[in-house]
């Protein structure tokens, strides 16, 4: 025996299947003219009513002073506080006493893009950057050494403000 | 003679190539109006418009590597795909899709063959198409492939009947299987396209064309949720193509008889230099292009249903086959049959405008009722709640 299936008693309205029909084919002709909401990738990055948030922590770059050199002072605190261990710092030190990364390297693939390093950094030296293009040929590409991160010219995360949580 | 086997060759060729680009840009406009339905914009990269990329999946798929179950019927495997491929093609030969192409030695008839039993033909040649389906099942060894290819058999038989009870309705009527005599017939007036004074007729042929050609809402056989891709599962590259192909061909074809059977066929509507000679090439053209416009209408349906309508269930899809096309398609076949009785042998009427208003009243009378039937939600619902009524 088949197992009794309670059946709900509706209007004709709502089990009518012509009539559910024809309303279904209205509304996908109806949906042929409206506005299209793909965009066109490569050649079109941003729309009017979507862009990358200013708040995304893409790939590293580094800041530099008046006379292009990183503002990086050696500190130490970005491979401290990397949750992925993916910053190599070897600090040196000129004959004035300055300080600075004889290595700065960052290795893009370990990396979790979490913007401790630009948070925590003093000098605000090292950043995340609004940017999302990264393909390379060769594994080795995706450690980025310090002229490599100074080179980048992509705009760099605002992070979030925990004062002020919705960026206004 | 010789004359006759050359235009018949030429005739064949570019029937043949017109179909087979048709095809092509047909799946390259059912992805296009897809993604409009759902706000999308479709394939635009390949060539304008996109309108190449039909040109690439042929090019990937002859690329693909062909792969073989083992345990499959190696033999009926290979043969299944051009068994389900070549009927969709034979088909067409019948369908006249032009006036006649006045030469300087003589008038060629713009049909690749006006076969006198033009319509018998297609109910047999069309009904075939489901054997490369079901052997694609049975061969490729695999219980998914088996079951859609059941499903497309048992689907094939429940409404080929309806089908051709509804398309006895035309032949009654028209007196003729000649398919270009069908076509003449229907040139009067417009009201004398066969969907007004067959109207239900037409209605029926409708819902049979879709499920004959496994489209959505039919598309059991091939059912990607329960069935993983049904017949052709175990099919790779070209071969998978050849069902594609097969499948679109098949809506080609069907689109062409559901426009020559109801809807003139050629016949340009509101101008009555096309329904007599004498022919001129000019008059070929327009009336292909009529004949042309007319299909790709109902392509479009076809396209326009697949992205609106679910699936049935298998139960659904049954009890609509034989509990309401095939008892509609009979008693709408006493009705039509007596109504032509009346009016041609009692009012000795010939069939004109006013034959075909009275037809069209009739059809009206029955299907008012009838939609009021089919709309309270009874006849295709769950199986639990139609048994209570």
């Amino acid at each position: 025996m088949a197992i009794a299936v309670k059946v709900m008693r509706r209007p004709t309205r709502q089990t009518s299947y012509l009539r559910a029909t024809l309303k279904g084919m209205a509304l996908t002709f109806a949906h042929l003219f409206r506005r299209k909401v793909t965009m066109q990738y490569p050649e079109e990055k941003a729309t009017d009513d979507w862009a990358l948030s200013s708040r995304w922590r893409g790939t590293h770059r580094m800041l530099t002073d008046e006379q292009g050199r990183a503002k990086c002072v050696a500190c130490g605190l970005c491979p401290q506080i990397c949750p992925a261990n993916c910053i190599k710092l070897v600090p040196g030190e000129d004959e004035a006493g300055n300080r600075y990364p004889l290595i700065y390297e960052i290795d893009e693939f370990r990396c979790v893009f979490c913007g401790y390093c630009q948070e925590v950094c003093p000098e605000e030296a090292i950043h995340v950057g609004v940017h999302y293009e990264n393909s390379e040929y060769e594994r080795d590409r995706f450690v980025y050494d310090l002229e490599r991160l100074c080179a980048q010219t992509h705009p760099v995360s605002t992070l979030w403000d925990p004062s002020d949580p919705k960026g206004e | 003679m010789t004359f006759f086997l050359i235009a018949s060759i030429v005739k064949l060729l570019v029937v043949f190539h017109a179909i087979m680009v048709g095809v092509a840009l047909i799946t390259w406009l059912e992805r296009r109006v897809c993604a409009w339905m759902q706000d999308r914009m479709g394939p635009n990269r390949v060539g304008p418009f996109g309108l190449l990329q039909p040109a690439a999946d042929g090019l990937k798929n002859f690329l693909k590597e062909e792969t073989y179950p083992a345990a499959a019927d190696r033999w009926l495997f290979v043969l299944a795909p051009l068994v389900s491929f070549v009927p969709a093609l034979l088909t067409f030969a019948v369908i006249p899709f032009a006036a006649p192409l006045p030469t300087k030695w003589g008038e060629v008839p713009m049909v690749v063959a006006d076969l006198p039993v033009g319509f018998l033909y297609i109910l047999a040649i069309s009904s075939l198409g489901v054997y490369g389906i079901v052997l694609a099942g049975w061969s490729s060894n695999n219980k998914y492939a088996l079951l859609g290819g059941l499903r497309a058999s048992a689907q094939m038989i429940s409404y080929e009947i309806a089908m051709g009870m509804s398309t006895v309705a035309v032949l009654l009527l028209m007196g003729n299987v000649t398919l270009s005599d069908i076509v003449a017939r229907q040139q009067g007036s417009i009201v004398q396209w066969n969907v007004f004074p067959l109207a239900l007729a037409f209605f029926i042929f409708l819902v049979s064309a879709f499920a004959e050609t496994n489209r959505v809402p039919f598309d059991l056989p091939e059912a990607e949720g329960e069935l993983v891709a049904g017949y052709h599962a175990e099919y790779s590259s070209m071969k998978f193509s050849m069902f594609i192909i097969a499948e679109y061909s098949n809506m080609v074809t069907a689109s062409a008889l559901m426009a020559t059977l109801f809807f003139g066929g050629w016949d340009i509507p509101f101008w009555a230099r096309d329904n007599q000679g004498p022919w001129t090439l000019g008059l070929t053209v327009l009336t292909g292009l009529s004949f042309f416009l007319k299909v790709l209408c109902f392509i479009f349906l076809y396209i326009w249903v697949r992205w609106t309508l679910p699936r049935f269930r298998y139960d659904q899809l049954m009890a609509l086959g034989w509990k309401v096309l095939l008892p509609l398609a009979l008693i709408y076949l006493t009705v039509i049959a007596s109504a032509i009785w009346y009016l041609r042998d009692q009012l000795h009427w010939t069939y004109d405008a006013r034959f075909a208003l009275v037809m069209l009243g009739v059809n009206l009378a029955l299907a008012v009722p009838l939609f009021l039937v089919l709309d309270r939600g009874r006849l295709v619902a769950g199986s639990v709640e139609r048994r209570r009524v």
